[in-house]
């Protein structure tokens, strides 16, 4: 949770001035729910993510490194600087890519469980979502062949009660745990989705019927995003009530469990603070790393469209259409 | 060799992937009863010999919801993480059911994460023009697909080339759409039966000429032949050339048969604006135009939604008669027997005769119609 904390905050500031292009969206306020998710996983089972992702492949144990750079647009970022905030993967952990399409991403991970079905390698699938992708069609093409197919996957609905300036409860009829049972699957809210010790046991529950073959789970997960819906977006209405805000800040999920393992005396207040500092110096590495890699050579912008590299060429290859690559540069 | 239709020629090539590696599965509507045609043996029924449900069982042949967002969807999952999925999509029509997954997942994939991800997987769809399906049947949607940097597209017009590209779509590593036309089905051919496979971006020289190219797509080609066949009659030697993928084109092959003759026509059942049509004439008039003797000519599909009633169909599709008119247009000859009747040339999207309705009017008089 600090890790993924820490490297928003500094994505954040990155954004502000000016060292991140495009949009970002923080997973602030939320890593309870993503953390309390991944811990459910095991090391080699697969998640999809969508546009609010950087926390996923953080929560499954990925290098902060890459991933700044990849925030960036540089080569040593984890897709090479070819996917950016938006579309952060790191396949070494199972993480198989978020998505800017809200909702896209659902159907990757239904078949990356058809995939653990069929070569029966035991793996589990997850798609992150949120409570505005709850309502387009193909979750619910997903949860019901994942029903049919009895597939290992689980539906989690980050539900973090706004689809950008949109209250949940002004476009989504009923309760979104509900609706598993239209697909014969068990489907959960938990509704204290700061609390990561809830979350994880609502997943592994989850995780455990899937490897156990009894096939999909839906868990909607209640929680709070503490910053913008991306940095850098100013809207000119207050879509969110400040006494709501306040309340809600007050159940920061990183202070609840701080307080959680002392009083459990997993840990002392010193070594607490001893693990955030390590967290910052891993931050201020990945910000070294970012720095110390080189933006990409332009050349490679037509790599990776094919596994074979000819086939992108015949438009590149017509002078009269591109000139030189120093052209494009 | 055997003789096979395109149909069984499909199911051969089917069932050799399936039998040469585990992780291809077939995933689709209908599959399992082998409503289409190629999942099945000899015959149509479950009990015929070599029946895919049979041999494979259902973890390999899935039949599937009618949902093809999350069909599209999930066989890019299940390629991205270890299968080799071939999905049956029925109608090309529905593909626009899942143009998000297509466009977004399917081509995007690979290239956004960087080169982490290997999406092979083959979608499979028949063009069903000409059977007076009406509108929401009758697409011929692969120019769309041309335009989505990442997929593959393959317009196989015969058996033999049916069987060899699917084979290698198989073994692609990217996303291949192969476009199959339902006007091909029954046409036959002699096949190997054993394994071979096809290279991307080769075409076909169906045809050798030297007064005229015709450069055809998928059912065009046949037509292209017709009308070449009426053309030598006349003293008219024509080349035909199929470039039987259009991504990756043979742009070589392409720009050598048009160059040979000077004059070009291209025949493609695709609509007009943006089609595979015009790709090809543009890549022509681009790099051999010194050789061009005449304006290259396009005989396409107009732009509008197919009707239902086969005498207003019927005119649409390029058919051997406006390519013949095409060719002599580029030759600057007037056919032998319509001396201006049907309009000699360069008709553009107009397909050329209409059945004649007389004909069908008597008979639904007399009550002997179907
Ligand atoms: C298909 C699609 N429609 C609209 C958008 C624009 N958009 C981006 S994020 C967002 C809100 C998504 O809300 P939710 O799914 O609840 O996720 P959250 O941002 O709250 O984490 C919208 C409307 C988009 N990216 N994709």
């Amino acid at each position: 949770m600090l890790r993924i904390r820490r490297f928003d905050e500094r994505a954040s500031k990155m954004v502000k001035r000016g060292q991140i292009p495009g949009t970002v969206h923080t997973s602030i306020g939320q890593e309870a729910q993503v953390v309390g998710a991944c811990m459910a996983l095991g090391d080699s089972d697969y998640m999809s993510g969508n546009h609010r992702s950087h926390g996923h492949p953080i929560g499954k144990g990925a290098p902060l490194g890459p991933l700044m750079a990849e925030l960036v647009g540089k080569s040593g970022g984890v897709c090479g600087g070819k996917g950016g905030s938006l579309h952060l993967a790191d396949f070494a952990v199972g993480s198989l890519g978020e998505s800017g399409i809200v909702g896209s991403s659902i159907p990757i991970a239904v078949g990356a469980g058809l995939s653990s079905k069929v070569l029966d390698n035991g793996r589990v699938s997850l798609a992150f979502f949120g409570d505005g992708a709850a309502n387009q069609g193909c979750l619910y093409e997903g949860m019901n062949i994942s029903g049919v197919w009895k597939l290992p996957v689980i539906f989690l609905c980050e539900n973090n009660q706004y689809a950008l300036s949109t209250p949940a409860h002004t476009v989504t009829s009923g309760v979104i745990a509900d609706r598993a049972a239209g697909f014969g699957m068990p489907g959960v809210r938990v509704e204290n989705g700061q609390d990561v010790l809830a979350v994880f046991d609502a997943v592994a529950t989850a995780v455990q019927r899937a490897r156990a073959g009894e096939g999909p789970s839906l868990v909607e997960v209640v929680t709070y995003r503490f910053n913008e819906h991306s940095e850098g977006l100013k809207l000119g209405v207050d879509y969110r009530d400040t006494d709501e805000k306040a309340d809600w800040l007050a159940k920061d999920p990183i202070v609840l469990f701080r307080a959680v393992l002392i009083e459990r005396g997993v840990a002392t207040a010193e070594e607490m603070d001893a693990l955030e500092a390590d967290v910052l110096r891993e931050v201020d590495e990945a910000f070294a790393f970012t720095n110390d890699s080189p933006y990409p050579d332009p050349s490679v912008a037509f790599d990776d469209l094919y596994t074979d590299s000819k086939f992108a060429v015949h438009t590149w290859n017509d002078q009269s259409t591109f000139g030189t690559l120093e052209n494009v540069r | 060799m055997t003789v096979m239709s395109y149909l069984g020629a499909i199911g051969a090539a089917q069932k050799e992937a399936m039998l040469a590696d585990d992780r291809v599965v077939i995933i689709g509507e209908d599959v399992e009863a082998n409503v289409y045609g190629t999942t099945g043996g000899a015959g149509k029924s479950r009990a015929s010999e070599g029946d895919f449900l049979q041999q494979f069982g259902r973890n390999r042949i899935r039949n599937t919801p009618i949902s093809e967002e999350v069909i599209v969807g999930a066989a890019v999952g299940a390629a991205m993480t270890g299968l080799r999925p071939i999905v049956d999509l029925s109608y090309s029509s529905f593909l626009y059911m899942a143009m998000d997954q297509f466009v977004n997942q399917a081509a995007k994939n690979r290239y956004m994460f960087g080169g982490q991800a290997s999406v092979p997987v083959v979608f499979r769809s028949a063009m069903f023009y000409g059977l007076s399906t009406g509108a929401h049947h009758s697409d011929r949607p692969y120019p769309m697909f041309m335009n989505v940097p990442g997929l593959k597209i393959v317009t196989p017009a015969y058996p033999s080339d049916a069987k060899g590209l699917l084979r290698t779509a198989v073994d692609s590593d990217d996303p291949v759409l192969i476009f199959e036309a339902c006007v091909l089905w029954g046409s036959k051919e002699e096949v190997d039966e054993n394994e071979y496979k096809i290279p991307f971006g080769v075409g076909r020289s169906v045809r050798t000429g030297t007064d005229a190219t015709v450069i055809a797509v998928s059912g065009a080609v046949p037509e292209a032949v017709a009308a070449a066949d009426t053309l030598a009659k006349e003293g008219i030697s024509v080349e035909v050339f199929d470039p039987r993928t259009l991504v990756p084109l043979d742009v070589e092959g392409i720009l050598t048969a048009a160059a040979k003759t000077g004059r070009v026509v291209v025949a493609d059942p695709a609509h007009r604006t943006c089609g595979a049509a015009a790709e090809i004439s543009a890549l022509v008039s681009e790099h051999v135009f010194d050789s061009l003797r005449a304006p290259v000519r396009r005989i396409t599909t107009p732009d509008i939604q197919i009707p239902f009633s086969p005498a207003l169909e019927k005119q649409l599709y390029p058919n051997r008669i406006a390519i013949a008119d095409a060719v002599r247009a580029s030759l600057g000859v007037i056919a032998p027997d319509a001396a201006g009747a049907n309009g000699a040339a360069g008709n553009g999207g107009r397909g050329g005769s209409v059945a004649t309705p007389g004909a069908d009017r008597e008979e639904l008089a007399t009550g002997s119609a179907r």
